[in-house]
């Protein structure tokens, strides 16, 4: 428990890219994907590592799997150089990276399973115990039979998770588990993912553009743009400091179509005629209750639900803060 | 060892399972195989209709040489032929996840598959080999039959070693997979004929570079107990093993340097 279960300094990689430029030159730039990143995660822990797209996460996963070099800085994982002990270390994680496959595609579940305990050299007398908790917990069960690139993609995530975690993997890296998956596969998912957790203690890496699975799954948030660590905390805590609004959605029984203004909240929209009303706000401005209650005075509230402020505009939101901190001039 | 190696065991069983569950597909791509093997052996047959002596071989040892040539290439390309699918892998990331396990990527890669379907073109080799070797008026000792036995085998080697570095150069070209067949797959054309046909550069190239003579060649010379083209010590002709390891020496560092380069550290 003492030592992290990675621990990453001043990790830095670029890529060269390459542009035409005329008929045979070609101009040679450098790209850090990931520059100059540093953080601690302790075993047990649920990470949210989130990020727009192109901001490092993926670079960052590879480095810490021993898929790519860093250029600069360190990376442990487990305890091991994830390059130069990439067979070790393969055996302690399991890594399930949501667009690109890692199952035998012509291979149904049940023979991709068998495969897997082979590579892994799993015990004869008890990797099928662990099989058969996968399937019953995943639901795999009626399509075990079934050649992969005939399962639907939920299944296929469900398959690939199981097949990352067979070998019961002190940590578990998922990039972009639940992309594209419909409502109730995210949901079945997260719950299996929180009791495996619970019931294995195994650290969870994840990340998301979904900020559903950050809330739901994990309990510190590393937020990375343009290969640089922009926070590191809780999820309450980073919605505070962005001040990224929470948006209440307010349906009433009669249609008012105008409900005037709400003290804190600003009115983004009416809808249906008056029906449906959203409003933005910020924690410490306003609570829920507050809205609800001046809201209530003016109209029958008949349901409500609160979205969540999504992951890119957090982003954006700390990107600008981050801006106009360092420089005041670049403020917009 | 049989632990150490049930991992692949088990994988190359798998692939072997999901090939022949479609057996009529399965049946015709192994008689495309077999029609591929007699094609080849027809073209040898035309010259020799037409020329009774070519390179300083008649008909019996030309078909010696083709045989031999093609055991060992056709067993290599069972084995190892799939490592062209190299630039494929790295495209669709199946090498990463080859990284994520814990077993040596090269391993892994050529126990990806295993193209049962070329066992029709083994077959045609080894009785073409079968037919041709009573043909040939052979004077036996001990030691050509140690060479009759071992050919074959150092013949898959070499090919297989050249696949080797021929997808160790895909992960420098990605998509470099025409220029690279020219040595594997042009190398196996060339062992099947006799090299004294070729001229001199192609000769050395053949022979020192993508060591192909010595699969087929230079043991029927020894068996033959033909002088062979001038510059042609009798003794090469025992060399297959040597050329087998050099082209494995050769194509590891590649492999190793190549996967360095995927993952970074060589760019």
């Amino acid at each position: 428990m003492t030592e992290p279960i990675i621990q990453v300094r001043d990790l830095r990689r670029e890529f060269v890219v390459r542009t035409p430029a005329g008929r045979l030159r070609r101009t040679r730039t450098v790209v850090a994907a990931v520059d100059g990143l540093s953080f601690d995660l302790a075993e047990g822990a649920a990470v949210g590592y989130i990020g727009a797209n192109g901001a490092g996460k993926s670079t960052t996963i590879k480095m810490l799997t021993g898929i790519l070099v860093p250029t600069a800085g360190t990376v442990r994982t487990c305890g091991l150089d994830p390059v130069r002990q990439r067979r070790e270390l393969a055996r302690q994680i399991g890594v399930v990276f949501g667009q690109r496959s890692q199952l035998w595609w012509d291979l149904p579940l049940a023979e991709s399973f068998r495969a897997l305990a082979a590579i892994h050299r799993l015990p004869e007398a008890s990797w099928p115990v662990r099989r058969d908790e996968l399937v019953d917990r995943l639901d795999l069960g009626e399509f075990l039979a079934t050649p992969v690139r005939q399962l639907s993609l939920g299944q296929r995530i469900r398959g690939e998770i199981a097949a990352a975690l067979l070998h019961s993997p002190r940590l578990l890296i998922l990039d972009e588990p639940t992309i594209g998956l419909d409502v109730l596969s995210k949901e079945r998912l997260r719950v299996f993912l929180a009791e495996q957790r619970a019931l294995h203690g195994t650290t969870l890496l994840l990340t998301t553009h979904d900020m559903d699975d950050v809330q739901r799954l994990t309990d510190r948030v590393l937020v990375v743009d343009h290969g640089r660590l922009v926070y590191d905390g809780t999820l309450p805590g980073l919605t505070t400091q962005v001040g990224a609004e929470r948006v209440m959605v307010v349906d009433l029984v009669e249609p008012v179509p105008d409900l005037g203004t709400v003290d804190g909240a600003r009115r983004v929209a009416v809808e249906s005629d008056g029906l449906r009303h959203r409003f933005a706000f910020t924690p410490e401005r306003t609570t829920a209750g507050a809205i609800l209650e001046a809201v209530g005075r003016r109209g029958q509230v008949r349901d409500l639900a609160i979205e969540e402020p999504d992951i890119e505009d957090v982003v954006r939101r700390l990107y600008l803060a981050q801006i106009r901190g360092d420089d005041p001039a670049a403020a917009p | 060892m049989g632990e150490r190696l049930r991992p692949y065991r088990v994988l190359v069983g798998s692939r072997m399972r999901s090939q022949t569950t479609y057996r009529r597909s399965f049946v015709s791509d192994l008689l495309g195989s077999v029609a591929i093997g007699l094609m080849e052996f027809a073209e040898v047959y035309v010259v020799f209709a037409n020329v009774d002596v070519l390179g300083d071989l008649d008909f019996a040892a030309a078909a010696l040489v083709f045989a031999l040539a093609n055991v060992g290439f056709s067993m290599a390309d069972l084995l190892v032929g799939h490592a062209d699918n190299l630039p494929v892998y790295l495209r669709e990331g199946t090498l990463d996840a080859f990284l994520l396990r814990p077993l040596p990527v090269l391993a892994q890669l050529i126990t990806s598959d295993v193209s049962l379907r070329r066992l029709g073109r083994v077959a045609v080799s080894v009785v073409i080999l079968a037919v041709a070797l009573p043909l040939n008026d052979i004077e036996w000792t001990a030691a050509k039959v140690a060479l009759i036995a071992l050919t074959p085998l150092t013949a898959t080697a070499v090919f297989a070693g050249l696949f080797v570095c021929a997808a160790a150069v895909q992960f420098w070209l990605v998509e470099g997979s025409e220029f690279t067949s020219a040595f594997t797959y042009g190398g196996a054309y060339a062992s099947g004929y006799p090299a004294s046909i070729f001229s001199l550069p192609m000769r050395l190239l053949f022979t020192f570079v993508v060591p192909a003579a010595f699969t087929a060649y230079l043991p029927v010379l020894v068996l033959l107990d033909l002088p062979g083209p001038p510059g042609t010590p009798h003794w090469l002709g025992w060399c297959a093993p040597l050329a087998a390891v050099a082209v494995w020496a050769v194509a590891l560092l590649g492999w190793r340097a190549g996967l360095r380069h995927y993952t970074g550290t060589g760019s």
